[in-house]
């Protein structure tokens, strides 16, 4: 009986997403859909959170008053970002707390992005421009799913990262049109930047364990492949119009396809930093543990006086 | 300038208006050193929030410094171009940012302050003074709420929060009297009715600190049975470029980028 009204449930389920519906938190999911949706915003959540910390690395030496002010917004927008999905996450009987030990304990990934290291000041554009341009093309997506609370999250986050990108941007434009020195901190900025920010996508779907299930119950639309497709296609006339060469040799416009072709991306490397072995990981790490450990005692006064003010009452 | 400065007060404000940015862009610069750091998300937001105020009011300021000034020295010259001695911030907000409760009473001491001040200041004859603390004066009265909240917080949490923030506070005593002191250059920009009177901030900063701490339970420096030996050795000077050794490493690492490249626009 209990196997027959799954059944009919999960039938009604996918019947509503398939009619375009969103699945609200109180609605009847699968346990795996829920899983799923966990396991997906609680990443996307500490990729906001250990994002802060490549960025934050060179707000205390912005190179002018303007550009402090304005990388310091962006990463306080990330942290807000983070806050957004936590609570999203937070629809799915999850809480905050659960999901931040699983970061810190390594069970939870994040975006293998964000351990790399930031080494001169051009790469705060690069990542506005590549990162966060990667993140729009996913996000936007992401606005699109089915699951209501992760979609209105991702429909506000798009709205600052679009911000994050045209800022990201305009700093390698200047810096592009600037000296000699400014033009090959850009140039060493995006060779290093461009391979790493392509795998953001993901491996290719057929090697993705996840994404048939995602893309059925409308989690995900596109595949990584075609996101991918999409970021290089938007990216390579911005390089061209600030005459910055990408580092792939094989790049070239497929006049039948209308697309970008591109080389190879070594996923050996990726695999790599995704278990741990990039040249951040455990600096990014290390440093998430430190903030939660010297902020124990913080949180813990946060909680005692709230309790003493409710008895006194 | 419709109201501008005649050539005597020119030199004064000019000095006053520093003492104003510096003090806001030394204490936003540490602030933003939690950014990713601090103990809960909603904390770095907060904080970055205030750092982004302060180094709003520092940039206005050092621009209506260098415009009054007339030597064609734009704010990021002021910012990034001179030496730890030609600043005039108080020693108070260049000091590391220590622990939590360290930021916390720092915040709390200068956003007082600061509201105070800006109060005073929205009623300056120079309008685009003015005008910059209007604004201040909103924004610190937030800065002082978030950072009253959290000396509450503190204070009366836990056995180990309580603690921290008396030491905090006792370390930081010392810095706040050259705070709470004008000297010459604010009293001749009263005289020359450019600003009111500043001598009532001292009194009221006071009475909305003592107040605070004691609901805090933290036990105010100069009422200890020691006589406030912390804040017997006040510090003193910075408002002449005098400084711990603190604010030149703050300096160097601030200043990095803009004078490896003094050529470059950024
Ligand atoms: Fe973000
Ligand atoms: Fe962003």
């Amino acid at each position: 009986m209990e196997a027959l009204d799954e059944i009919i449930l999960l039938e009604r389920f996918e019947s509503r997403i398939n009619a375009g519906e969103k699945i609200e938190p109180k609605d009847w999911m699968p346990e795996r859909y829920r899983k799923q949706l966990i396991r997906m915003i609680s990443q996307h959540a500490h990729s906001e959170v250990v994002g802060m910390l490549p960025e934050g690395n060179w707000i205390t030496r912005a190179p002018s008053l303007r550009r402090k002010i304005s990388l310091l917004a962006k990463v306080q927008d990330e942290a807000g970002h983070g806050m957004y999905l936590y609570s999203a996450a937070e629809t799915l009987d999850v809480d905050r707390r659960e999901l931040i030990e699983q970061l810190l304990s390594g069970q939870a990934k994040y975006s293998h992005i964000f351990n790399y290291p930031t080494l001169n000041w051009a790469d705060i554009g690069v990542i506005g421009w590549f990162v966060d341009g990667a993140a729009i093309v996913n996000q936007t997506m992401l606005a699109k799913c089915s699951y209501g609370p992760y979609s209105r999250a991702n429909l506000r986050i798009c709205k600052e990262e679009n911000f994050h990108k045209r800022q990201g941007y305009e700093i390698v434009a200047t810096m592009a049109a600037g000296t000699t020195e400014q033009r090959e901190m850009v140039q060493d900025a995006v060779n290093r930047w461009w391979w790493p920010s392509l795998m953001m996508f993901g491996p290719s779907d057929n090697e993705s364990p996840n994404s048939a299930e995602l893309l059925r119950w409308k989690v995900k639309l596109h595949s990584n492949d075609e996101l991918r497709q999409r970021f290089v296609d938007l990216t390579v006339p911005q390089s061209q119009a600030v005459n910055i060469t990408l580092p792939d040799p094989e790049l070239r416009y497929d006049k039948k396809t209308q697309h970008w072709n591109f080389g190879k991306i070594n996923w050996e490397e990726f695999w790599n930093v995704v278990k741990g072995n990039g040249p951040c990981n455990r600096e990014r790490l290390a440093a998430r543990q430190k903030a939660d450990d010297d902020g124990a005692w913080v949180r813990e006064a946060a909680v005692a006086y709230t309790m003493k003010r409710r008895m006194n009452r | 300038m419709k109201n501008g400065p005649d050539h005597r007060t020119k030199n004064v404000l000019v000095e006053f208006l520093f003492r104003l940015g510096d003090d806001r862009l030394i204490l936003g610069h540490r602030l933003s050193e939690w950014c990713g750091h601090a103990p809960i998300l909603e904390e770095d937001i907060a904080l970055a929030n205030i750092a982004l105020d302060l180094l709003g009011q520092a940039s206005a300021l050092l621009r209506l410094a260098g415009e009054i000034e007339g030597k064609n020295r734009a704010e990021d010259d002021l910012a990034y171009f001179r030496e730890a001695t030609q600043f005039t911030n108080l020693q108070l907000v260049e000091q590391p940012n220590g622990d939590f409760a360290f930021t916390i009473a720092r915040l709390f001491f200068f956003s007082a302050f600061n509201n105070l001040l800006s109060e005073r200041l929205q009623k300056s004859s120079i309008e685009a003074l003015a005008g910059i603390a209007a604004k201040g004066f909103k924004e610190s009265s937030y800065h002082l709420r978030h950072s009253k909240e959290w000396m509450l917080r503190l204070g009366n949490g836990t056995e180990e929060s309580h603690q921290r923030m008396q030491i905090a506070v006792n370390e930081l005593w010392r810095f706040t009297g050259e705070m709470l002191a004008f000297d010459e250059v604010e009293e001749k920009l009263q005289q020359q009715n450019v600003i009111p009177d500043l001598n009532p901030i001292a009194p009221k900063w006071n009475e909305i600190v003592a107040a605070v701490l004691t609901e805090a339970t933290i036990i105010i420096p100069s009422h200890q049975k020691d006589g406030g030996q912390a804040g017997n050795h006040a510090v003193s000077g910075s408002r002449n470029g005098f400084h711990s050794e603190h604010l030149g490493h703050l300096l160097a690492e601030m200043q990095i980028l803009a004078r490896s490249y003094p050529d470059a626009k950024w």
